[in-house]
């Protein structure tokens, strides 16, 4: 702690912070541009001068850069100075000189942080007179929109993306007055974190294009908290909507797990829940139907049905406990595919009963050596992956720290460390976007890869398992890895069920326990690939296989599936062969998918967008996702469905349930392990001073004017009986609970940077701690015993490839893909193979092969993986063509002749 | 027959009058505002009366929920009844009048405007609501104070004419009109007349500024067109009692006694609408010390004085 | 007392004044330019919309009776897809006209709107649109501003250099 004097009044301050950071954390407003919580401070805009003097007695002073100064105690700063406001006021006026007269046509405007500073400082009339440079535009991909007059050359972009993201398409050219942001040529940025520039971007030279395309002000959308629903995660998202549509998704700071940032796919995933083609009405047979024939049907239906139930990892833990009650406990089955249903399992089992805690993605970032087994991160996790690349700077920071540099002195820090970098090594499947900042990467298939796993964690703690059968390349690798994770302070392990390899996962564990028995403080990353699968796993249920054989023996006739396709999650002749025995299948869901083309009856369920609940990310965090939007007409959330037909049926302690409470209730009462969701986020009856928290902000426009065109009276705003949040403006939106926040908007700032005022200090906890509550609690002491089943080396076969599953970033989530941005650069089907083999094979980039995996046989091109390990091959998990093959396996590859018969 | 037929005609044409002045106000605080005022429905706009007749008849007539019904229903009838019987006693014409009163003509309409607060008191009551009842309050406050100098400014008439009886009254004016003798009496009977009325400026229970509307907030319809005829019907018989006892009534020269008692009664009328147009509501504090310490000992002054000169006589 | 009697009399002699109410429908009254009467969207000089869809008149308007949806022609040009002000619950305030930065939205000397249906006074864009410039003749926002529309390339706005080509080797 450091005392220092703001303008004559004393505070306490954390010392070594900068200045800067200081003033911001204790509530004063400091205009400032290239300085962010998340990059450290460069001195590059000149923004935050505040006068430093020697004493009190020193009434003359010197101006400094308060992002620059650290903070000492006894210090005196001004920044009311009337020199300090001089300087500050004309630095935007230089700054503005060349910005151009275009508020009212730019996108930013409104939440623009150069109109906030702008005002701040008091600049209104521009007294230069000559001309103002000009560049052209660049095309830079679906996601972001370009306008490079009003860059004010902060150089935050060019820092986030290439320093903090890792980009390389990205960069500053020319120089002085005309620098200019952008790619070499036009083209799509390749970043997987590149929608961030228009949140990075303190004005409206990259903004969200498709915002743009249907684009309204920031005052004008209504806010929702709300959960990213595209990878298991859990990044806290906000939905932006206004007159029914959804306009954008931004990032909510979350100080463990997104913090500051979100990657494309979360941010731009959203357009599913507004596509054409989403279910708006209930269907029979494909043909529409009103809601009341509809349920008059199934109630003969249900009559005299066996019914059984599956469930779905990207539905709420609330839909997935009615479809429980509704089938009854043995009858309901989890909608996981039979690798993902058993690895979902073994990883619950690992976080809950092994002595390694679950890592958040703040503890990830700040390991300082990691060893990831089996996940290609960049694409089934990208923002872990973004993490870790941030972990990659854990050396450097020690190596600052012993040169008593501040670690958000940031050009000095990456000055001083030069390429040092934390021990990272990734065994994989193939190459990641990740392997730039890995110390050591390792191309091999899945069994090798847990191979790898059982030796590090026999090479950190004697008394694990021997690998059999070990080369001596292997032991000596293994040394190397597990030197460095013994040497880390923090080592972390991720893995995951991307390699849909429990070996692998069990390796994973083994290692991370290894640590822990060595009386490291080690953490367990496993990726998960649903935002709800561990959340389905903690409530438990019969497999897929169950299911199948319930129909297969007569046990059931009739199926409810939920928010789930099926032929995602078993192999296409299995589901149909089920299928076909059905009497009846009834599919709640928003997105159009190939099981609920076949549901006799379908019911329209309601998306993120429109439906509240609870899901449970990948850290056993069980975290509440809030409605934007009131569900239009016929659609409803899954569990009122699910109640509606329970109330068919008579069942009294379903019907009961009136709101989301009340299921969240009997869901946290029924299992004891979900006990904690109710303290997810505040229940319905949640009030601040009296009212409801309004989702729209305070100058919310054409409330009069919105529906004149229907009615001339004012509508009565829509009710929302499940949340503490109210689809109107009127409310109290001060002091809100961290779980509950619709916007970050604070006087004087508009722009997302009004997070400042919502955190105990800048980029720390928000006020009120972090939201969520973690079911699975981190860290049992003591011994657990290592699982021992090692797999045995993998031996290539000839004539036959080991197929193991690869992501895309954009395709295989099953949601995004309907994204109309996302749309634009969904990943193309392709057999990946080594060159070599494909040499072998005589096989070209882009020549057609034939691939025969187990029951089905598959016509693609192939494409060339030089990282793959030989005798390997991969294919694109979650594409239309490659939906529920059961990766990874052996499979016959044979080339076939260009022209079809 | 005879006399029934005098009663239903003054009975018409005091109603009609007191419709009538609605539209005669409007007109003249136009006049005396720079503008016109109702010009647009029949001729000179005569017909606004009826227009608005028509549509307070076809309000919504609500009697609150809330609301002591019986008295609410009472009081507009109470101002109503007891304003009307009061011109029973005032002699019109030699000719034309109801009822004597067998000599104490006055007593009886003093008595009657005392009662009528009443209904204001009962109005207010009745409503339930904190802006009525304060309206009524200051009614009650207002009837006590003013009625006491109402009936004291009178006494100096009474005295020079030896009679309550308005007959004699007029009679005992034939040489010289009791304005002047009794000039303090008449403008303290003025006041203090306006005042019993809630006239402007002393319309103070009903205050639309602070209280809405006062005792009468609750009313609608035609309850509220009673309460709004019973105060027209006040200002012509206060009119009416200050052309009979300080003006000499129905005499004077030339004109036939009817004419003269409406004209000096109508420019009465048309003195209140003008005070209405030129003086602001005094506040209420101010009211109550304008009474008490300057209205009463100016009418007992008079009446002493009165006395005094009297005995010595 | 004495300021009562003389405030009575000099009401009185009001009597004897002119009247000065205008008898509306027969005769009209002079209204100014700059009265607030029935809003009216203009186009710029060369004949094309004003109005960018900036939301500036939507976020002034205290009643919150103005709602309309940003479009983009072709070429980046900003304009509103649709428009449209309840003019039931316009207060003729003046304020989007203050807000616009563009001089697209403008009230006019016309008050002369009324309806027997309320639904009537809902106008939207084509019942707002006018042909021309309205109060204010020279002003085109597109020139200014710094936006690239087609027929205004980067660079020819007003007080703008040439675009630079970053990959230029002189400074």
């Amino acid at each position: 702690m450091a005392s220092v004097t703001i303008d004559g009044r004393s505070y306490d301050v954390e010392a070594g912070d900068n200045l800067l950071h200081a003033c911001l954390s204790l509530g004063f407003d400091l205009p400032y541009f290239c300085w962010h919580p998340a990059m450290g401070s460069v001195g590059a805009c000149r923004q935050c001068a505040v006068k430093v003097f020697r004493s009190p007695e020193d009434h003359k002073g010197r101006l400094v850069m308060a992002c620059m100064t650290p903070a000492t105690d006894g210090l005196h700063l001004s920044l009311d100075d009337p020199e300090a406001r001089a300087f500050r006021a004309s630095v935007i006026e230089w700054l503005m000189t060349n910005h151009p007269h275009d508020c009212p046509v730019c996108p930013e405007g409104g939440e623009c942080h150069l109109q906030d500073m702008t005002v701040m400082t008091g600049h209104v009339h521009r007294r230069y007179r000559f001309r103002k440079r000009t560049f052209r535009n660049q095309y830079l991909g679906p996601f972001i929109a370009q306008e490079m007059n009003r860059c004010i050359a902060c150089y935050r972009c060019v820092r986030f993306y290439r320093d903090y993201a890792g980009g390389q398409d990205f960069d500053v050219f020319a120089s002085h007055r005309y620098v200019f942001f952008g790619r070499s040529a036009d083209g799509v940025l390749e970043n997987e974190f590149s929608g961030n520039l228009a949140e990075v971007c303190p004005t409206g030279v990259f903004t969200d294009k498709p915002l743009g395309r249907e684009y309204a002000r920031k005052w004008d959308m209504a806010g929702s908290p709300s959960i990213c629903v595209h990878c298991g995660l859990g990044c806290n998202v906000t939905v932006n909507a206004r007159a029914g549509r959804l306009r954008r998704l931004l990032n909510r700071y979350h100080h463990e797990i997104n913090g500051y940032f979100l990657c494309d796919r979360g941010r731009f995933g959203y357009g599913f829940a507004d596509q054409p083609e989403r279910f708006r009405q209930p269907l029979r047979r494909g043909q529409p139907a009103s809601r009341a024939e509809t349920l008059e049907h199934l109630k003969d239906v249900l009559a005299k049905a066996k019914i059984i139930g599956i469930g779905s990892p990207r539905a709420s833990l609330e839909a997935n406990f009615a479809l429980r009650q509704l089938v009854g406990p043995d009858r309901f089955h989890l909608g996981l595919a039979a690798d993902q249903h058993r690895l979902v399992s073994l990883i619950i089992d690992v976080l809950q009963k092994g002595p390694a805690p679950a890592a958040t993605l703040a503890e990830a970032e700040a390991a300082d050596a990691v060893l990831v087994l089996g996940e290609d991160l960049p694409n089934t996790a990208p923002r872990l992956a973004l993490a870790l690349r941030q972990a990659s700077r854990q050396k450097g920071f020690a190596i600052a720290d012993r040169l008593e540099i501040p670690r958000w002195l940031d050009i000095s820090v990456r000055d001083a460390v030069q390429e040092e970098r934390s021990p990272i090594y990734i065994a994989t499947a193939d190459a990641t976007r990740l392997d730039d900042v890995a110390s050591g990467v390792y191309r091999l298939a899945d069994g090798e890869v847990a191979r790898l796993g059982f030796a590090v964690a026999q090479a950190v703690d004697g008394d694990g398992p021997r690998v059999p059968d070990a080369s001596p390349d292997l032991a000596a690798l293994a040394q190397v890895i597990a030197l460095a994770l013994c040497e880390a302070k923090r080592p972390l392990v991720v893995s995951g069920t991307g390699s849909a390899s429990q070996a692998v996962v069990e390796a994973a564990a083994n290692v991370a326990w290894a640590l822990c028995h060595r009386g490291r403080e080690a953490r367990l990353s496993m990726v998960v690939p649903e935002c709800d699968s561990l959340g389905l796993g903690l409530m438990g249920g019969g497999s897929l296989a169950d299911a199948f054989q319930a129909v297969e023996a007569g046990a059931a006739d009739t199926l409810i599936v939920l928010e789930n396709d099926l032929y995602r999650r078993a192999e296409r002749t299995a589901v149909e062969h089920c299928l076909d025995q059905l009497r009846h299948l009834v599919v709640l869901d928003h997105t159009p998918h190939r099981t609920a083309a076949r549901a006799e009856v379908l019911l329209p369920a309601a998306s993120f967008a429109e439906g509240d609940g609870t899901l449970v990310n990948n850290e056993g965090r069980a975290q509440r996702f809030f409605s934007v939007r009131p569900p239009p007409a016929d659609i409803q959330e899954s569990w009122r469905w699910l109640r509606d037909l329970a109330a068919l049926r008579g069942d009294p302690s379903v019907t009961a349930w009136q709101r989301l409470d009340d299921v969240t209730a009997a869901c946290a009462a029924a299992l004891p392990v979900l006990a904690g969701i109710t303290e997810a986020a505040p229940g319905a009856d949640f009030r601040v001073d009296g009212a409801k928290i309004p989702r729209q902000p305070p100058r919310y426009s054409g409330r009069t004017a919105m529906h004149a065109d229907q009615t001339i009276r004012e509508p009565k705003p829509a009710d929302d009986p499940d949340t503490p949040l109210s689809y109107s403006m009127e409310g109290s939106a001060v002091a809100l609970p961290p779980s509950a926040i619709p916007y970050f908007w604070a006087p004087a700032w508009n722009s997302v940077q009004a997070v400042n005022k919502f955190q105990q200090e800048v980029g720390g906890l928000l006020r009120g701690g972090p939201p969520g509550v973690r079911l699975i609690h981190p860290g049992h002491p003591g011994r657990r015993s290592y699982l021992p089943e090692i797999p045995r080396p993998f031996t290539p076969r000839r004539g036959r490839w080991w197929i193991q599953p690869l992501h895309a970033l954009f395709g295989s989530e099953e949601l995004s893909r309907h994204s109309p941005p996302i749309a634009e650069r969904l990943a193309t089907p392709s057999l990946a193979l080594p060159p070599t083999d494909a040499a072998r094979l005589g096989l070209a980039e882009g020549a057609l092969v034939e691939l025969r995996l187990g029951s089905e046989t598959l016509r693609l091109p192939v494409s060339l993986h030089p990282a793959l390990a030989a005798g390997t091959g991969g294919l694109t998990a979650g594409l239309p063509e490659t939906l529920g093959l059961p990766l990874p396996a052996w499979a016959e590859v044979r080339a076939v002749s260009e022209t079809p018969p | 027959m005879m006399g029934l037929a005098k009663v239903f005609g003054i009975l018409l044409v005091l109603v009609i009058l007191a419709a009538l002045l609605t539209w005669v106000e409007r007109r003249l605080l136009g006049l005396w505002q720079d503008r016109y005022g109702p010009n647009r429905v029949g001729p000179a706009g005569l017909l606004q009366v009826v227009a608005d007749m028509i549509k307070i008849l076809f309000k919504e007539d609500w009697v609150p929920p809330f609301s002591d019904r019986l008295g609410f229903i009472l009081a507009p009838a109470i101002v109503m009844a007891s304003l009307l019987v009061a011109f029973a006693a005032i002699p019109i014409t030699p000719d034309i009048d109801i009822w004597p009163m067998n000599g104490i003509g006055l007593l009886f309409i003093l008595a009657m405007i005392s009662l009528s607060v009443y209904s204001t008191v009962l109005g207010g009551w009745a409503s339930n609501n904190k802006y009525s009842l304060v309206g009524a309050l200051r009614a009650v406050a207002q009837m006590l104070s003013y009625e006491v100098f109402l009936g004291l400014s009178l006494l100096g008439v009474v005295l020079q004419a030896q009679s309550f009886d308005l007959r004699q009254i007029v009679a005992a004016q034939a040489g010289l009109w009791f304005v002047v003798p009794q000039f303090l009496g008449f403008v303290v009977f003025m006041t203090a007349g306006i005042a019993a009325i809630h006239r402007l400026p002393f319309d103070l229970p009903e205050a639309e500024s602070e209280l809405t509307a006062g005792f009468h907030t609750e009313y609608s319809s035609m309850k509220f067109g009673i309460f709004f005829i019973g105060e027209y019907v006040g200002i012509v018989l206060v009119s009416a009692m200050l052309a009979t006892l300080f003006f000499g009534g129905w005499l004077g020269p030339v004109l036939p006694p009817l004419l003269w008692f409406l004209t000096k009664t109508g420019a009465f009328i048309a003195f209140f609408i003008l005070l209405r147009a030129a003086l602001p509501r005094p506040r209420y504090d101010q009211l109550m010390a304008f009474g008490w310490k300057l209205l009463l000992p100016l009418a007992l002054l008079n009446l002493m004085v009165t006395a005094a000169i009297l005995l010595a006589t | 007392m004495y300021s009562l009697l003389r405030t009575i009399w000099l009401i009185f002699l009001h009597l004897f004044h002119r009247r000065v109410t205008v008898e509306y429908p027969e005769r009209k009254a002079y209204l100014a330019p700059r009265w607030r009467g029935r809003i009216i969207l203009s186009r710029d000089p060369d004949g094309e919309e004003r109005c960018v869809a900036c939301y500036l008149c939507a976020v002034a308007c205290p009643v919150d009776c103005i709602f309309l949806q940003k479009g983009e022609l072709v070429g980046g040009r900003w304009y509103p897809q649709q428009f449209r002000i309840n003019f039931s619950r316009c207060i003729f305030c003046g304020y989007c006209e203050e807000a616009c930065p563009t001089y697209a939205i403008q009230l006019t000397p016309d008050f002369e709107m009324s309806e027997y249906d309320r639904h009537n006074l809902v106008y939207e864009k084509e019942d707002l649109l006018i042909s021309g410039v309205g109060k204010y003749p020279g002003y085109s926002f597109y020139r200014v501003a710094g936006l690239a529309i087609p027929g205004k390339d980067k660079g020819q706005a007003e007080n703008e250099e040439p675009p630079f080509d970053p990959k230029r080797l002189l400074p």
